[in-house]
């Protein structure tokens, strides 16, 4: 299957990632030859066939609804960019 | 020293022969010595690394020591440890030092276990060759012109190299396995959910799984008793009993029923390896084992539908790399999108956008159906194949990879001969099995890996049929000569 330049431009934007514009053209090449390998499913009919949602086929573990984690605020944003009293910092987004 | 297993190495500390902190130093010793030629290290932690080695000789004199007790270890560096910079090999987490420990690291240290430092790895646990790392690519001690496999190129490294008794890896499609054959050490990949994944960096959550990488089954048996349990803090973890690994080593294999698949001997398999595979095969007819022609009839979907799956969970997992909270952020960002893009492309590498984008691609509007729900019904059909098989056989035995290791920079310009390395490893992720490689002979100076893939929860009868093996043969007593 090929990919297209704007296939990549619009899953980049998607995936919120810049690519050089230079990088384009390998990415093309690249992805297309990866969804002619990932095309090679289609050789299977599987109309039948469950989708697997899990080897043992568990369900999901759930817990009552309290809270188990204490706060650790400070510590956690010790290590973020940018912070100000107790807030995230990003650019400006409503002006 | 450096040439004993962690289960000799035990033995002599118990004894007295020498302390934790003697051993610590020697290995320190080496890595400063002969690591830059490898480049199995990212971070090596030589302070904390005697701290813990000084209060190992502690419990040792008390009394209260267990076995891993004084135990030099290698981390990947796809585990969270408190206060120890944890990068998964990308730029993205350069700068990142975890606020906390990963389930995996808090279990070792409960145990007394002292960690040597965190081993470089393949971006994200992405790559065959651990050529996608941002800290350089691992060379094989074997051969420094040749890859050492990947991702956990450097836990496999560390190991041949006597760097480390021994290390953790991950595997989400081969990751353990691969680099064990190439590197020709010992590794095991659990049943998915047997070991918790709570802190370790995710890539795809429902293949992902830790294990151990030693020289010996042996030695891998002695990790997976610290390592193996329930642990609330990970949804996936499965409430099983966890046996004693160390306690049937040694029965015998007399009647065990050894399942030959034969697509995993088709075309591709590179002769050599077929030949010392075989010659293996035949060592366990020696020990009583029956062989049995089996057939996986849906092998050849298995790298279709994980590169489908594998990249979907992973552009979902790494939306979480955003510039805001933790890790690297661009220069000047002029809005929010400009620092969501521009963090996010600066920071990770070639292999792990590309994954990203197809991830990215596969889960759109529109195509969920005809590459997500078509992948999962594969595995589906892969997973039956093997359900059957377990009907017939107790262990599916075969290559690890269809070849020795390849040369630094040979696969790099082609992801899809990258990826096809793994086409012996790749299902038994995808149907969430155990699976172990044990190193069974060189192609030159290349070490051949076997593989036996079990039934589910089947960890201990993999490590009682590698560990007799083992019993029989020497190759994993061999160490490059460089290294020795």
């Amino acid at each position: 299957m090929s990919i297209e330049r704007s296939d990549i431009e619009k899953i980049a934007h998607l995936a919120r990632l810049e690519v050089a514009e230079a990088d384009v053209p390998e990415y093309v090449r690249n992805l297309s030859n990866v969804f002619d390998l990932v095309a090679q499913m289609d050789s299977v009919d599987t109309d039948s066939v469950e989708p697997m949602a899990h080897p043992m086929e568990m369900v999901q573990r759930l817990r009552d609804d309290v809270a188990t984690e204490s706060d650790q605020r400070e510590h956690f944003q010790q290590i973020a960019p940018q912070t100000e009293n107790g807030l995230y910092l990003v650019p400006k987004v409503i002006e | 020293m450096h040439n004993k297993t962690i289960a000799e190495l035990s033995q002599s500390l118990a004894q007295g022969a020498f302390s934790s902190v003697e051993l610590t130093q020697t290995y320190l010793e080496r890595i400063e010595r002969l690591d830059p030629q490898v480049n199995s290290y990212i971070t090596v932690t030589a302070d904390e690394a005697l701290a813990a080695a000084r209060q190992a000789d502690a419990r040792i004199k008390a009394g209260t020591a267990g076995t891993l007790t004084g135990i030099p270890l290698a981390q990947k560096d796809i585990f969270c440890t408190n206060g120890i910079k944890t990068t998964c090999g990308s730029k993205m987490l350069d700068n990142f030092i975890s606020p906390y420990d990963a389930t995996v690291i808090s279990n070792f240290k409960q145990a007394g276990a002292v960690m040597l430092g965190k081993t470089n790895m393949d971006e994200f646990a992405m790559g065959s060759s651990n050529e996608t790392s941002f800290y350089g690519a691992v060379k094989n001690p074997w051969d420094l012109d040749a890859v050492p496999g990947g991702s956990s190129g450097g836990s496999a490294a560390v190991v041949a190299a006597r760097l480390a008794p021994a290390s953790t890896g991950t595997d989400t499609g081969g990751s353990i396995r691969q680099p064990a054959a190439l590197c020709g050490i010992t590794g095991l990949k659990p049943t998915y959910g047997r070991v918790s994944r709570y802190g370790m960096i995710a890539f795809a959550s429902s293949l992902d799984q830790a294990g151990p990488m030693a020289r010996t089954a042996e030695d891998c048996a002695l990790m997976m008793n610290a390592m193996a349990g329930f642990d609330d803090k990970d949804s996936t973890s499965i409430e099983r009993d966890v046996p004693d690994y160390s306690a049937s080593l040694n029965q015998p294999l007399a009647g065990l029923k050894v399942g030959l698949p034969k697509e995993y001997f088709a075309e591709g398999l590179d002769n050599d390896v077929a030949s010392a595979v075989q010659v293996a095969i035949d060592e366990y007819k020696k020990l009583g084992a029956e062989i049995v022609d089996i057939s996986l009839p849906n092998t050849g979907l298995s790298i279709p539908a994980y590169y489908v799956v594998a990249p979907a969970e992973c552009s979902s997992n790494l939306s979480r790399f955003d510039g805001v909270r933790f890790g690297y952020r661009c220069d000047n960002p002029k809005d929010l999108e400009d620092l969501y893009k521009r963090s996010r492309g600066e920071g990770f590498g070639t292999e792990v956008k590309r994954r990203i984008m197809i991830g990215a691609y596969v889960l759109s509007a529109g195509y969920y159906d005809a590459y997500y729900i078509k992948a999962q019904k594969s595995r589906q059909l892969i997973s039956q194949d093997f359900k059957q098989a377990f009907e017939k056989v107790d262990v599916i035995m075969g290559p690890t990879s269809p070849t020795v290791a390849f040369n630094l920079g040979e696969k790099t310009d082609d992801p899809v001969t990258m990826y096809l390395s793994d086409a012996y490893t790749i299902a038994t992720n995808l149907a969430g099995l155990p699976g172990m490689s044990v190193p069974c002979g060189f192609v030159g100076q290349r070490p051949v890996g076997l593989q036996i893939i079990g039934n589910y929860f089947d960890e201990a009868r993999l490590l009682n049929v590698a560990h007799q093996y083992q019993q029989h043969t020497d190759w994993h007593t061999r160490a490059p000569e460089a290294f020795r």
